[in-house]
């Protein structure tokens, strides 16, 4: 904007002691991003559904293919941490769970849970046969 | 002059969104509806993973499926959409970019969510592709 003042701009990234609540915060918008496409990766399952055995079976076969498996997996860890982060938002809504030591516990236990929780489908996806 | 007005009506509209919290509590509301829907789908997808055609119409036509899946698909496309705009408004700053991907946001949204929702109703009420 012509005659705007230069304004300072906001510490970036590379000056920010790395922690795991930041970390956290980032990867809420990373995983929201993930879920975004896995979103449209569930629209497109039930338009091929819809569009009968031949696009179905393609389709299967494009989500099943070790490429195919990994974003899947990736989607499931996706879904854990969003879900559980989300909680932590939801709870800092209702104006709780700011204490710094908690917040910081808090953060740990959504990685190690969505982390676990995903590795722990997949292993008994495995075992079943089911993926 | 405003000496009539209330303090409430005299600062409805002035903030930088032009409007009130609803986007914020819809974001919210929405959020609180997918975290039992998001555990059923990490459970139906692997329930789907290796399903036949036949299977997965099978699944979709039974009436619990088809309804939880429906409401899956229009609060995630709700929710995302409302996660979406935060990041363009946060990250774009030039005005045209911004309205574009605004644009394109909710247009894909849209878009995709009601291909997904009609398919779906397709299938659960026609037993397939015929």
């Amino acid at each position: 904007m012509a005659g705007a003042p230069e304004r300072p701009l906001s510490p970036h990234l590379q000056v920010w002691r790395w922690h795991v609540t930041m970390a956290s915060s980032i990867f809420h918008r990373a995983t929201g991003v993930a879920l975004y496409v896995g979103a449209l990766i569930a629209a497109g399952w039930a338009v091929a559904l819809a569009s009968g055995p031949l696009s179905y079976n393609a389709y299967m076969n494009f989500l099943g293919n070790p490429l195919g498996k990994l974003v899947m997996f990736g989607l499931t860890v996706s879904i854990f941490f969003h879900l559980a982060n989300g909680v932590r938002h939801l709870i800092w809504d209702a104006g709780k769970g700011f204490d710094l030591k908690l917040a910081d516990a808090t953060a740990v236990a959504a990685f190690v849970f969505s982390i676990v929780a995903a590795v722990f489908i997949w292993v008994i996806g495995y075992m079943t046969g089911a993926l | 002059m405003s000496g009539f007005q209330t303090d409430h009506s005299r600062a409805r509209g002035l903030g930088a969104a032009k409007h009130g919290a609803s986007h914020w509590i819809g974001e919210r509301v929405g959020a609180i509806a997918l975290a039992p829907l998001s555990l059923w789908a990490v459970y139906a997808g692997i329930g789907l993973g290796r399903a036949d055609y036949g299977t997965a119409v099978a699944w979709v036509g039974n009436p619990l499926n088809a309804v939880l899946l429906f409401l899956l698909l229009v609060t995630s496309f709700w929710h995302m959409h409302a996660g979406m705009r935060v990041i363009v408004e946060d990250y774009i700053h030039k005005t045209f970019s911004k309205v574009a991907l605004l644009v394109l946001n909710l247009f894909v949204c849209v878009l995709a969510g009601g291909l997904g929702v009609f398919a779906l109703l397709k299938v659960a009420f026609s037993g397939g592709a015929f």
